[in-house]
């Protein structure tokens, strides 16, 4: 048999490889190097955390391969980067660079607000965000290896992660209670491929790995998503924007492998400084949120 | 009774594995703490990343535990980033590890994601071919006399055994190919 590469089962494969784990987010290499020190599976690599995206406004597009390609060169773990929701260049320069995981985020600024990356046509495997089950299965469709809830990227606050997993896995739980003949009309509602939804029904979970991300800032945040169902973590400007993160990344690895465990969650919950400030959902204006991008 | 098994579920696929053991008739234990490993007659290091689990693995006596388990005939049973840990030595870059097996491995040798492969292997012992995945890959470079090679592939070794330490460089337990997990239960016995 000749060797094949590219397959679905290499693109989920590898994200099986990172279940249990912490991807952090990083804007350097020394912060590359922090991570991988204090145990993350990943490093997301990225010009400006989500935080500061938000702050700064403007146009957020992909990072400066110059940053990615220093990131890659420090660290032997898997490197990702985002690329714009529907921009398939910004994608394709991302694989021709070498990128371990492409996130077609939400975190940046669109380049399509009508079509996603067609992500089966790549070699590299895609994450994609979600709020609920339809929206899941439609990345699914297109391709994602991966799947992470949106929350809400950049405030600190666990509570749209905790909406968008609650929802998913209630939409997963509600389709394993469904006769056959309701799949149609559930596909149909859900705006979700029916061969998807009939799996989903069959199995009791998403055909790919299921991470959460989006405002987890303590180790108790990536316990909590981890006993709501996430399988790794994302965290983003919950380690940089921290007092501490050496410390706060090192503590929330041990709390996303041992969530199970409230003893070690409590110890390593100590003496981790200031967290990063945080923010009211409800004070953001409902047209600068960010899991609003995509569909 | 079958002999008690577990994998070590710090991070990466344990879930693949245990569930690979269980269609093979074994009721493997999730292992994350030392205390654990007492009574177990194996255990699968999965793949993951190495570096998390050599991090997490310092929380504990694990190095100890494991070589203590190991010398008193327990099992272990390494996939790509297990093989990586139990090697004794680690290149690219160099990094700790338990030392169980007499083998130089260097991490992604086969290049990053894009490079990853499925592919057949001949397995000596095993009467049909396993399909299995190589992602990010790592490859063993030197291996010592006592050293036994069961699979290889473009001519580097890929599943060797030394004793009762087993170890892959790829993932027989993401392609639901068990025949290794069968046969790996069966040497417990």
């Amino acid at each position: 048999m000749t060797d094949s590469i590219g397959t679905l089962r290499l693109k989920t494969g590898l994200a099986e490889m990172l279940k249990g784990g912490v991807i952090m987010d990083v804007t350097n290499a020394e912060q590359a190097k922090i991570a991988e020190d204090a145990g993350a599976c990943a490093v997301m690599a990225l010009e400006r955390v989500p935080s500061d995206i938000r702050k700064d406004g403007g146009v957020a597009r992909m990072t400066d391969p110059r940053i990615i390609e220093q990131i890659m060169e420090t660290v032997s773990i898997p490197v990702m980067a985002k690329c714009r929701i529907g921009h398939f260049t910004e994608a394709r320069v991302l694989e021709a660079m070498g990128v371990d995981y492409i996130d077609e985020s939400e975190v940046l600024t669109p380049a399509d607000e009508e079509f996603h990356v067609d992500k089966h046509a790549f070699t590299v495997p895609f994450v994609c965000g979600c709020r609920n089950l339809g929206e899941a299965l439609r990345r699914i469709g297109e391709g994602a290896a991966m799947i992470r809830t949106k929350g809400e990227a950049g405030t600190g606050n666990v509570v749209e992660a905790v909406r968008h997993m609650r929802a998913l896995m209630s939409g997963i739980k509600r389709l394993t209670i469904l006769g056959p003949e309701e799949l149609m009309t559930e596909a149909k509602n859900l705006g979700a491929p029916y061969e998807l939804v009939r799996m989903v029904a069959r199995d009791g979970k998403l055909p790919v790995p299921n991470f959460s991300a989006g405002g987890i800032a303590t180790p108790a945040d990536a316990a909590l998503m981890r006993a709501l169902g996430a399988e790794a973590n994302f965290v983003g400007s919950g380690i940089f924007k921290s007092q501490n993160p050496a410390k706060v990344a090192k503590a929330i690895v041990r709390a996303t492998t041992h969530w199970q465990d409230a003893k070690i969650v409590l110890e390593v919950s100590k003496d981790l400084g200031e967290p990063m400030k945080g923010l009211e959902i409800g004070s953001i204006p409902e047209n600068e949120r960010l899991q609003g991008r995509g569909w | 009774m079958s002999a008690s098994v577990g994998v070590l579920a710090l991070q990466g696929d344990y879930e693949a594995h245990a569930k690979a053991l269980a269609r093979c008739g074994a009721s493997p234990l999730e292992i994350r703490r030392v205390a654990q490993l007492d009574g177990l007659a194996g255990l699968v290091i999965p793949g993951g990343e190495s570096t998390t689990l050599l991090n997490l693995m310092r929380d504990e006596p694990w190095f100890e535990a494991l070589r203590a388990f190991d010398a008193r005939g327990g099992s272990v049973f390494g996939t790509c980033a297990g093989a990586i840990l139990v090697s004794r030595e680690v290149r690219h870059p160099a990094q700790d590890s338990l030392a169980l097996l007499d083998a130089t491995i260097e991490r992604n040798a086969y290049g990053r994601q894009v490079d990853s492969f499925e592919t057949e292997l001949a397995v000596a012992g095993l009467a049909a071919p396993l399909g299995v995945a190589f992602i990010r890959a790592p490859r063993f470079v030197a291996l010592g006399p006592g050293v036994e090679v069961l699979a290889t592939h473009a001519d580097a070794p890929v599943l060797v055994r030394e004793g009762r330490v087993v170890a892959a460089t790829f993932h027989p337990e993401i392609t639901g190919a068990d025949g290794l997990h069968a046969w790996w239960l069966r040497t417990l016995s």
